[in-house]
Parts: structure tokens; sequence; C-alpha cells
């Protein structure tokens, strides 16, 4: 079973972006689940989801603290946040920001295997293409290029059907574009 | 058919699947999405034949609830926590008119102080309501067991709470097999109430009972709940068939033979409770687990079966009696009278601390060194936070871990 722990703030999709990791998943004919922490949610408050993928039913409901991945939807956290706290030492770490990895979370990177930790710039994607701060889709379809748990059609058809039309389509384009940056870094290309 | 959807969409499709007349409700955390989803499906028509009613409290909801099912319509609300106790007066007047209303308690904690979080507080504060208590494990156990909800209340004669983790279940996204609404036409015909309210032949119902005849009245609502420890089973059989799943029941046991330790326990602490029990198998630790679904009625034939000749069994309470001690344990001791077994009271979960694999580990691992020593033990409890305040106030402080209700008491006596 796959453990993965979102974290973001109030506002950014958190939730929305676990629920459709989960149903990205089941698209792929895996069992999955996903839910948040639940708090008094408050724009701008630190937010944490959790999403788990597996083979077999999914019993368990407890909060993740030992995920395999970390999702960071807003960098500002890291200085506030354990967020990679209990992180699976061979899991995989994927932030929000421009920056490269070695500049934002140097010490996690030096700490996870080569290549287990990623940085996308998915609200600059959202800006693009969205015309909001929504960094889900772009996250999901990072997670999905960084370790191929999932396709990136699966993640871009749960946006699809949770927001049909235009919304949903943005969303998709969206994770083309996080998609193919971090194929791209993986191949030492220009964003590496 | 699959789906991944939240908890609560899975529910509303359970209940509209069900074809009730009238829906109302009054929006409470963490019931919401329930109601809000039943109110699309009403507007949208996917559910016909259907008046969804916007109340101005929770009062006002079983108060519709309970003139629906009165004038003969089949009736379905939802509530939480403080809103549960709202209706409070309502509650013990749809039992003793037997009207077969069914509810979800999304459990949640009651205040003050003010949390929005899960236990199991509120539905056991109406344990004595005259009202079935079905306690849900997972979603699906939710989406079936609300199904079932309206047969077995309709054939007892008595309203059921359907009983499901607040945000653990209702929040959850999962995959679900909803069925078909040929299945459950089959399983559910329409409501054919035997009496109900109309103006073409008045009748009056609840009228005053004196003493002459109020034991028997209640004689006669405990007999229903008799009635309906068959029901549950007889339902249960009829729709597992019907559908193949494994949810309702009156208990479920896990991996309970030759057991050396069972752990009781309500709700959606069991999925956890399972996957750490795999675990300690492959230590050599054989724990059992029992699925306790329905609490009202408690099945006390059922249990003393289920615990068998296991001579140590821990009821993981999210809940107490204040003043008193668990709620679940006395009535497991009732079920096994006049044996050697062990049972004890192990509160955790209160107010939304979560329940780990781990919380289950350290509880089989403390019962099985005998640490288990008084009938009541909170087990979670953080010493810290205690100390914070009991350091300064009083004078007195806590050890670590565990703390025996003689802990609590001793630190009384040397205030």
């Amino acid at each position: 079973m796959l453990q993965i722990r979102l974290h973001g703030r109030g506002g950014q999709g958190v939730v929305t972006a676990a629920e459709m990791l989960s149903l990205a998943a089941f698209l792929e004919g895996h069992f999955a689940q996903a839910f948040p922490s639940f708090g008094s949610e408050r724009t701008g408050a630190p937010v944490v989801a959790y999403a788990r993928i597996g083979e077999g039913e999914i019993r368990t409901h407890e909060p993740i603290q030992n995920p395999d991945v970390v999702i960071v939807q807003d960098k500002t956290l890291l200085g506030s946040v354990d967020v990679f706290g209990g992180l699976n030492p061979q899991g995989y770490a994927i932030i929000n920001s421009k920056d490269p990895a070695e500049k934002v979370v140097p010490e996690l990177v030096k700490m996870l295997p080569e290549g287990h930790v990623f940085t996308v710039p998915a609200t600059d994607f959202a800006m693009q293409k969205i015309g909001k701060p929504l960094p889900g889709a772009p996250m999901l379809a990072s997670l999905a290029a960084a370790t191929d748990i999932l396709k990136l059609e699966s993640v871009q058809k749960s946006f699809q059907s949770r927001y049909p039309g235009k919304i949903g389509d943005a969303n998709a384009e969206t994770a083309a574009l996080a998609y193919n940056y971090i194929k791209d870094s993986k191949k030492g290309g220009s964003n590496a | 058919m699959l789906r991944q959807i939240e908890g609560s969409l899975g529910v509303a499709q359970a209940v509209a699947l069900c074809r009730p007349g009238v829906v109302c409700a009054y929006p409470i955390s963490p019931q919401t999405h329930i109601v809000e989803n039943v109110g699309k499906f009403v507007k949208t028509g996917a559910l016909k034949d259907c008046d969804f009613l916007n109340v101005e409290s929770e009062f006002s909801a079983i108060s519709v609830a309970i003139g629906s099912a009165a004038g003969g319509c089949r009736t379905y609300t939802a509530t939480a926590s403080q809103g549960l106790l709202y209706m409070a007066e309502g509650i013990y007047s749809a039992s003793g008119l037997g009207l077969p209303i069914v509810m979800t308690v999304a459990s949640r904690a009651i205040g003050g102080p003010i949390n929005i979080w899960n236990d199991h507080s509120d539905s056991l504060s109406q344990r004595d309501s005259g009202w079935l208590q079905l306690f849900c494990e997972s979603n699906q156990d939710a989406v079936d067991t609300h199904i079932m909800a309206f047969k077995i209340a309709e054939k007892v004669g008595l309203p059921v709470m359907v009983c499901m983790d607040g945000f653990v279940l209702t929040h959850a996204f999962e995959r679900l097999d909803i069925p078909s609404q040929e299945q459950i036409d089959e399983f559910l015909p329409p409501y054919e109430p035997r009496e109900y309210l109309t103006t073409k032949e008045p009748v009056s119902i609840g009228a005053m009972v004196g003493p002459e005849a109020f034991t028997e009245v209640r004689f006669l609502q405990q007999r229903k709940m008799a009635k309906a420890l068959k029901v549950i089973e007889e339902v249960t059989a009829e729709y597992r068939k019907l559908t193949g799943s494994k949810s309702g029941g009156l208990l479920e046991c896990y991996n309970c033979e030759n057991a050396d330790l069972k752990l009781i326990i309500m709700g959606s602490t069991v999925g956890t409770a399972k996957d750490e029990i795999d675990r300690l198998k492959k230590e050599g630790i054989n724990v059992g687990i029992i699925s306790l679904k329905s609490f009202r009625p408690f099945p006390y034939e059922a249990m003393r079966q289920a615990i068998g000749d296991t001579k140590q069994v821990i009821c993981l309470e999210r809940a107490f009696s204040f003043g008193g001690r668990g709620i679940i344990c006395p009535e497991v001791k009732r079920a096994m009278e006049g044996t050697n077994c062990d049972i004890k009271t192990a509160v955790c979960g209160l107010g939304g601390r979560a329940i780990y694999g781990t919380t289950i580990n350290a509880m089989v691992k403390h019962a099985l060194a005998g640490k288990f020593t008084e009938e009541f033990t909170w087990f979670d409890v953080d010493s810290n936070v205690l100390n914070s305040y009991t350091k300064n106030a009083e004078g007195v402080t806590f050890p670590e871990g565990p703390l025996g209700a003689s802990q609590l008491e001793a630190s009384v006596k040397h205030a």
C-alpha cells in the first residue's frame, strides 16, 4: 500500500487534490482512499489531506504518520510545519516551487535517494491555464511523472469528471504541463 | 456499481434508493454533506416523489419526521452531536409512538468545550431512547446498513439510528459498491403502514397513558426490541444474499478462533484494528476483534457466543459515563455473567484523538502483560497536558502512560 500525505493551505484545493488522487487510482482499477485532516477550515490555514492506494480493500482509517510520498502545495509551510515528518527514507517528495530542490530543501535532497525530491512551478502552471492559484492537478501530475504510480490521463480524467467543461479541461492542461516538466527534469533536461 | 465517492454521498445514494417520501434536516457538521446530496437528488428529480424540507432547527427536523412518519410516509433525517441533543424530546416520542424513522447520526463529540471531532458520546447519550442503534465500521457498511435500516425499522415498528463515525467515514473518499435501484426495489417494497394519520378516518396517537397501563406500554416496547434482534439477523441475511455484501448483522467476529484476547470495538476503528491484528499475528500474537454493530438492542446472547471461552476481553470505548465507568463494558459483563471472563474498558479516541494501529498494538500488549488491572483505564491520556494544569493548580502530577480509574481517584484524595 502506498501512503501519500498532502500539505497546503486552506483554499488551495488540498482536500480536493487528495480526493482526485484517489479517483485517479480508482480509474486505474486500484483500491484507494482519501480523507482530510479534520479541522476548522479557514482560508490560508495549514491543511493536511491523506490518500492511500492499494491492491486490496483499504480497511484502516488512521491518519498517515509514515507517508511514502509527501506533496507540498505551498512552500511557505516548509519553515512552520513538519511536512516531511515520518517520511519513508526511500520515499518521494514533491514541492510546489520554481526553485530547484537543492535550493528549497537541501537537507531532504541529501536524505532521500537521488531523484526522489522534485520541485515544480505548479502555481505558475495553474495561473497560465486555470487563471487561479489552484496547484492540485499539476501536483498530482507531478506525482504521476515522478513515480509512475499513475498515468497522466487518469489524473486528467479525475478532474474532468469532477469539473466537466472548461474548468476540468483547464486542470487537465495544467496537469500536462507539470507532467512534462517533471519527465523532462528526470531525463536531465533543462528543468533538472 | 463501483464508485469512488465520499462516504456522505454514498449514504445519500443509499437513502435515495430506499425512496423516502419525506427527508427533513437541519445542517450540522459532519452530517451536512449527506442531506445536501439528498436535497440535490430531490431537486434534480433523481429522487422522485420525495418532499425535502429545510427546517430551522433539529427540533423541527425530528418534529417533521414524527409528523410525516405518523402520516404513513417513509421518512429520513440526519444529525450529529448537539443537534441530536436538541432533538432529544422528539426522539423519545418517535420511539414511543413506534414510528419507523431512519436517522443518520454522524457521530461527533458533545461540547462543551466545543469539539467538532468524532467520538461516540452523542449517539450513546441516546442509549435509552428506545431507538435501535446500528454502528457502521466502514462506508460500505454505512451504505448497506442504511438500506437495511428502513426494512428493519418498518418490520419492527421502531425508529433506527444509523451511527457512522463523523469525518472519519462521512468525509472519506472510498470505493463503494452501490446497489442498483432494481435490487433495492426488490428488497424494500413501498412502505405500507398498519395505521397512520389521515383526515379521512381521524384518529389520535400518543394520547395519555396513566399508571394503569404505562408499564405495559413499556413492556411491549421492550418486546419490540427483542423482536428487533431477530429482524436484524433476518434482514441482514436477506440483504447479503441479494447483494453479496458482508455488511450489517448484530456483531461480526474477526480472527476470533482460539484468540487469547478479544477486543470489542464499534465503528471505524474496527478497520484500523483489523490491520494491526494481522501484523500482530505475524508476531505470534492471536487477537480477535468483535465489531459490535447493534448496540441497541444489545445482542447479549450473540456476544456470549462471540466471546466463547476467551478469558480476556477489552472494550475499546469512545465515550464513558461521567461519575460512572464505561458504557459498553457493563453490557458485556452482563452477557458473560457467571463466567470467569475478565472484561475491562479502555477509553480512547475522545473528541477526535486519532486511534492508530500503534494504539491498538499498545493496547494488546498492555492487556497481554496483565496491566489492565482495573475495570476502567484512560488508555491514550496525555499526562503532559494534564500536568500542565494540575501541577500548578493543585500540585498533582500524573505519570506517563495509561491511567487507571484509581489513579484519578487517588489524585483527588491527595489534593
